[in-house]
């Protein structure tokens, strides 16, 4: 969490790889490997996953077909051979009633014409896909009603296990209610300057960060 | 000698081998003599500012092959698309080889321009359409007439549907160092008719190839017209193709040009319109590199009121290769309620890859709807980014891309097996193997 121009997108896009960004100090550290050379896509065959603030329009593109250059690229990457099409189809309709999305919603192009709801659920469809060992929620509880929130929270739970990390970027205490975190970080100008665990964000959403700001003044 | 003289000498030549008692040799000796008055056009000529035929001219072509010369099907069996049933009319180097065709005259006619010309049951076919909508003013247009004697002849009669498509084919050989040849191509689909035509060129060899071809395509009243050209020839190929479309009323003419290959390639692609609630769709995919150069030139005339027509051009530019689009469409003062819409979009991928598109409208009715897109740009870098980040390499990405930025075009393709085909040479162009098919 972190008031707005904090670096929490950065941070993420970061770590992602994204290259309009250059990192002059330090390392980023994946599993003890150091992933801050890595292109984007190999940083996300390592395992790495952001789901966008801004998901992408990609007309001309199905979901679906996105979905199996993904993984089977990944798979390519690290020495494994391409899913075979049938269990493709049979992850696709785990995974797509997991987040209770509509299958001719998969043949359509990726993310035209999504309203704002269904990007976010489609971004953490491709995060089920996948199975990143560490996936960033930029910001993924924006513009969902309380019904795509649910959903949304629900599938993120169900994905959470003892093997993967989850990064969550949100400015409202209401996921956290769906979500509850182990630990909360805030960041302020770049750097954490408080941790906790789930009592921190409730702290925040009843305080504002005015008081973290003043103490990092002081 | 220049080729210009080479041809017009071979003229008389020419003649030894023709029937120059025949009232189309009067139409041979006219369309000469405008050749020979406008020469070989330049960049002086406003509609060829941007493509100069220059380099290509110095060659010294063979305007006459001296013999057939044979194929086997195995050789050339890829370029046909061989996985349906098609009516073929194939060429080696200007001269039709039965050993390749597969014509008919059950019910509908596919088979030589060669036959239609000399044979008298043809002639009334001929007197009333050969030479009736191509150019008489158009200089290259002209100097094929002068020639004409070899192509496809397509003549489906009123209420027929041809029952497979049809491919025309024009191998050269490269027996001879240097060929020009210049096919001509009369297509007449009756009322009610439907006919799918796939054309293409293709040469087998390193030696400069120079084809000047004339297609003539009459689209009578509610006739459905699809024609497609394949052009993924080799660099040392150039091609001049010059389409004219004459539509009746209710027709559907669709032309999609799939420019992938080739040294140069000028498209003269015009349409006019002879009736009323008619559809004209005129599509294309460019995709090039090196130094490779392909010109779209296209008219549309709407002469008569409540007609539609739709231009989708999609080009792609890498390396130093440059692209031209020029639509007109021109919209006479009695075609009201005209619908026109034109769309040229284009990526440079390279700083040295050119594109000049030129829209062109000239709309003398008052109560039309015209719009017209040109754009110009650089593959997204954001779209990028959020591919590579699902793992999909830069490489395919720009492919995954590339192929969104066609899928229009390609989506109107009716054949699935061509679609399927143009599919893979665009993935074989774009150098990638996607983890489905394209």
């Amino acid at each position: 969490m972190g008031p707005n121009g904090a670096g929490k997108s950065t941070l993420s896009a970061i770590i992602a790889g994204n290259e309009n960004y250059e990192v002059t100090q330090g390392e980023i550290l994946l599993e003890n490997e150091d992933i801050s050379e890595l292109a984007p896509e190999e940083r996300a065959h390592k395992g790495v996953f952001l789901s966008f603030q801004y998901p992408v329009e990609i007309p001309g593109v199905s979901v679906t077909n996105f979905m199996k250059t993904a993984i089977n690229e990944t798979r390519k990457a690290n020495g494994q051979e391409e899913m075979p099409a049938n269990q493709m189809l049979k992850v696709i309709r785990e995974k797509s009633e997991l987040l209770e999305i509509d299958r001719k919603f998969l043949s359509r192009s990726l993310n035209e014409g999504f309203s704002g709801g269904e990007k976010k659920r489609n971004e953490i469809f491709q995060m089920a896909m996948l199975e990143p060992k560490l996936a960033i929620l930029d910001e993924t509880d924006s513009g969902l009603d309380i019904d795509a929130l649910r959903i949304v929270a629900n599938g993120v739970n169900k994905l959470k296990s003892d093997k993967n990390a989850i990064i969550v970027i949100t400015h409202y205490q209401r996921l956290l209610d769906y979500i509850v975190p182990d630990f909360v970080h805030v960041l302020y100008n770049g750097k954490i300057v408080k941790s906790g665990d789930a009592s921190l964000a409730l702290e925040l959403e009843e305080k504002g960060y005015d008081w973290i700001k003043q103490e990092q003044e002081a | 000698m220049e080729l210009k003289e080479k041809l017009i000498s071979s003229f008389m030549a020419f003649e030894e081998r023709i029937d120059v008692q025949s009232e189309l040799h009067d139409v041979r000796t006219s369309a000469l003599k405008n050749f020979e008055t406008k020469g070989f056009p330049s960049k002086k000529d406003e509609a060829w500012k941007y493509t100069s035929l220059n380099a290509i001219l110095k060659n010294d072509f063979t305007v006459f092959p001296k013999k057939d010369s044979a194929i086997e099907f195995n050789q050339v069996k890829k370029y046909f698309i061989h996985e349906i049933d098609t009516y073929k009319v194939v060429f080696i180097d200007g001269i039709f080889s039965s050993h390749l065709s597969s014509t008919t005259h059950d019910g509908i006619d596919v088979c030589l321009m060669s036959s239609a010309l000399t044979k008298p049951k043809y002639k009334m076919v001929i007197d009333n359409y050969f030479n009736q909508i191509a150019s008489k003013d158009d200089s290259l247009t002209s100097l094929n007439t002068a020639f004409a004697c070899e192509g496809a002849y397509i003549n489906i009669p009123k209420s027929k549907v041809a029952d497979k498509p049809i491919e025309i084919m024009y191998f050269s050989t490269g027996n001879e160092s240097a060929l020009m040849v210049q096919p001509r191509n009369l297509v007449i689909v009756g009322e009610n008719s439907h006919v799918q035509i796939i054309e293409r060129h293709q040469s087998l060899s390193e030696n400069p190839v120079l084809t000047n071809s004339v297609t003539e395509i009459f689209a009578q009243k509610r006739a459905i017209v699809d024609y497609y050209k394949i052009q993924n020839d080799n660099h040392q190929a150039n091609l001049i193709d010059n389409t004219y479309v004459s539509q009746q009323k209710e027709s559907h003419a669709s032309v999609h040009t799939f420019s992938f290959g080739g040294n140069l390639t000028r498209n003269n692609l015009n349409f006019y319109h002879y009736g009323e609630r008619l559809t004209s769709t005129l599509n294309g995919i460019t995709i090039i590199g090196d130094k490779q150069h392909v010109d779209h030139y296209t008219l549309v005339n709407h002469a008569e009121p409540n007609c539609e027509s739709f231009q989708d051009y999609k080009g792609i530019f890498s390396d130093r290769s440059t692209g031209v689009f020029n639509g007109k469409v021109y919209v006479e003062k009695e075609a009201q309620k005209t619908n026109a819409f034109q769309k040229s979009n284009n990526i440079l991928l390279s700083d040295k890859a050119t594109i000049n598109a030129k829209p062109q409208l000239e709309i003398f009715a008052d109560d039309v709807k015209c719009s017209h897109g040109c754009t110009v740009g650089q593959l997204d870098e954001t779209a990028l980014f959020y591919m590579q980040q699902r793992g999909i390499p830069k490489k395919e990405a720009k492919a995954l891309l590339m192929y969104a930025f066609s899928n229009a075009v390609i989506e109107n393709i009716k054949i699935p097996e061509l679609k399927q085909r143009i599919t893979n040479i665009i993935a074989m162009k774009l150098g990638v193997k996607l983890g489905f098919d394209l």
